[in-house]
């Protein structure tokens, strides 16, 4: 009886704890399924505005324009359509609020009833015009001439120069700006914590004495539990001027800067799991090595830095992890410039940087919500590639080991 | 002429005095065999001589300590140089998690050797003065944990005669070894006898019987008697030594 009720109880428990984890494993699937099927919806879109389209008079010989073109001829910075491919004929630039130019309200009617009618007018009278407004203005037997506007593919997202996911009439859709300041400011980032953060770690594992380590780990430790908006401030009102002034620049809010955030936040995740690893060297080992006439640094880099190597892989990965991942401190301090960065004195916007930003206005369920995701996507394949990369080396490196 | 002389040593941790002015003196290639009860000090004094007691926070000595008449506590003495002269092997097998060949050759990299042929030759014959050159010839490049304990131990004991030291400690270099390889390792000592000067720490009384020419014995931080080794079997002078060594106490 009591035997049955003890088993009974273990088989509860079992369940349990086998639901628990089927659960979490589940939802992380979903999250990421989620992820991908949301990111992914962006790939079979136009890059325009639904139900709004783009035409031209029936006699321009153009037949499409690229995204880039399109913006470059509402920024009027193309003015000639002989500058895509057609003839020498100046451009005109339309957008449905221009209508009132050309025609009175009474003309247009009470509810613009008239509104397709006047369109089709203007597209015959105007050779050079390019217009841009909603499907529901477009006449029955409409006498002009639609672009094509090619769909959004996945090459042209992550090849693409320009992020301006609001551009009117054609979103810019190129994260490879983003790509390249997320990567900049993560790498800036490691290259400044990681020399810090070993020789912190070496400090406090082998040199320090007891007490000064006993005042130091705690407060390092601490450090690790600021919020990170705490960090943004000290960075945007620390380190940001201290650029500027040092480097002589016009903005402070650069991809150093951003670096240089990161680099703090992450330096105790790489302390102090570095730090633990170096003491987890045995003392057999380290004596050894003493006793054979080695100096005490010699012993650090030949003796405790390999054997505690893969826990500094991994306090460097959570840095990087961190790194890549951290919002609000880099949104704070880099600027947010959309641009491919050409230094770390350039101004920067990274991906996630970007999603909050971002995410707030855009309309659910449209273009730029669905761009989000795929950058969200992006992310992920980096970090998840990030995480396989040393997955791959600590693995190889145990198997030389043993 | 004696190879270390202590004079006079105290020993602390922290509060705690773990030796009483202990004077002892060690006649050059002799094997001196440290024994007595747990926690009586033979390990503490034994780390003295290579100052492996250091590493240790909060410690202090007084007294003198010489080797081929240098105080290695002077302070002009360089630690490193002084360990390259005493070698010690440790109690359990320590190598490093590295091959059989680097693990002996670590010693002579550290200390600055780079001829790949000198290394290669000194780790050979390192390797061949514990006789355990038969047995990992063919595989010099794979890792030392392929071995057993007591193929470890005598790598152990060949890592610190590939520096050339002239002084050998060795901690209870046996108490985690097979009988089998006690015996190959007690062969060893006798042998390096012959270039070397030993102190070794041992619990069992054979074993310093068979391989020591002085024994000493410790009792709570003191020395108690120190003599010839078959002088403190047969007729020592303490009572206490008498009762350890018949097996009374301890
Ligand atoms: N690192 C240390 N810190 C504080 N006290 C220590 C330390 N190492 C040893 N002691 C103390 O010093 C005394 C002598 O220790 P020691 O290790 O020299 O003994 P031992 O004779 O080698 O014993 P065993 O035969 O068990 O190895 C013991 O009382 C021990 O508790
Ligand atoms: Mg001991």
């Amino acid at each position: 009886m009591k035997t049955n009720l003890k088993k009974i109880r273990e088989k509860v428990i079992e369940s349990v704890l086998m639901l628990s984890s089927v659960t979490t494993s589940i939802t992380v699937i979903l999250i990421v399924f989620f992820l991908f099927i949301e990111g992914a919806g962006v790939f079979s879109r136009k890059p325009i505005d639904d139900g709004f389209l783009l035409a031209v008079a029936p006699s321009n010989s153009v037949q499409k324009l690229s995204p880039a073109q399109v913006k470059d001829v509402y920024d009027q910075k193309i003015k000639n359509w002989k500058e895509v491919g057609g003839a020498d004929l100046p451009i005109v630039l339309f957008r449905t609020s221009d209508i009132s130019d050309y025609y009175t309200d009474e003309e247009l009617g009470e509810n613009f009833e008239n509104f397709p009618q006047k369109i089709n007018e203007l597209i015959t009278k105007t050779p050079g015009i390019i217009a841009f407004f909603s499907e529901t203005y477009k006449a029955k037997q409409f006498v002009g001439k639609e672009l094509d506007i090619d769909k959004i593919t996945i090459s042209k997202f992550l090849s693409g120069e320009e992020w301006f996911p609001t551009a009117q009439p054609i979103a810019q859709m190129g994260v490879k700006p983003l790509i390249y300041g997320t990567l900049w400011v993560s790498f800036g980032a490691i290259l400044i914590a990681l020399p810090i953060g070993l020789a912190a770690a070496i400090y406090l594992s082998e040199i320090a004495k007891k007490k000064t380590r006993n005042l130091l780990k705690p407060l390092i430790e601490l450090l690790a539990g600021i919020p990170s908006v705490v960090y943004g401030f000290f960075g945007l009102v620390i380190i940001v001027p201290l650029i500027q002034s040092t480097f002589n620049l016009p903005v402070g809010e650069t991809a150093l800067a951003g670096s240089v955030v990161l680099a703090i936040m992450a330096l105790p995740t790489i302390i102090t799991i570095s730090e633990d690893a170096m003491r987890n060297t045995p003392r057999a080992m380290k004596e050894a090595s003493l006793a054979l006439g080695a100096s005490q640094w010699q012993t650090i880099y030949k003796v405790v830095v390999p054997y505690s190597a893969s826990g500094i892989t991994a306090g460097a990965i959570l840095g990087i992890g961190r790194a890549i991942g951290e919002t609000m401190a880099v949104l704070m301090v880099t600027g947010n410039a959309a641009v491919i960065p050409h230094s770390f004195l350039a101004p920067v916007r990274t991906i996630p940087a970007t999603i909050a930003a971002e995410l707030g206005e855009a309309p659910n369920g449209g273009l730029h919500y669905e761009a989000l995701f795929a950058l969200g996507c992006i992310l992920f394949i980096i970090t998840f590639g990030i995480n396989m990369l040393v997955e791959m080396v600590t693995n190889r490196k145990s198997h030389k080991k043993h | 002429m004696h190879k270390i002389v202590s004079q006079n040593v105290n020993f602390y941790y922290g509060e705690f005095q773990a030796l009483h002015d202990i004077s002892l003196s060690v006649k050059e290639n002799t094997v001196t065999a440290l024994i007595g009860p747990s926690g009586c000090g033979k390990s503490t004094y034994l780390r003295l001589l290579n100052r492996m007691n250091d590493l240790i926070d909060n410690t202090h000595m007084s007294g003198t300590i010489t080797i081929d008449g240098n105080d290695i506590y002077d302070k002009h003495t360089n630690v490193d140089d002084l360990r390259k002269n005493v070698g010690m092997v440790f109690q359990k097998p320590n190598p490093f998690p590295k091959t059989i060949f680097e693990n002996v050759a670590y010693g002579l990299r550290v200390n600055g050797i780079t001829d790949k042929k000198i290394i290669e030759e000194r780790v050979i014959t390192s390797i061949e003065q514990v006789a355990l050159w038969e047995e990992v010839k063919d595989k010099l490049h794979k890792s030392a944990f392929e071995l057993s304990g007591g193929q470890q131990q005598r790598l152990c004991i060949a890592r610190a005669l590939a520096i050339q030291p002239s002084v050998l400690l060795m901690d209870e270099p046996t108490s985690a070894l097979d009988p089998i390889s006690t015996s190959k390792v007690e062969e060893l000592i006798y042998e390096l006898k012959k270039q070397y000067t030993i102190v070794i720490v041992t619990h069992n009384m054979q074993q310093a019987g068979r391989i020591s020419d002085n024994t000493a014995f410790f009792y709570m931080g003191e020395l108690i008697e120190y003599d010839k080794t078959k002088t403190i079997f047969t007729k020592p002078t303490k009572k206490q030594t008498e009762d350890y060594i018949t097996g009374r106490f301890g």
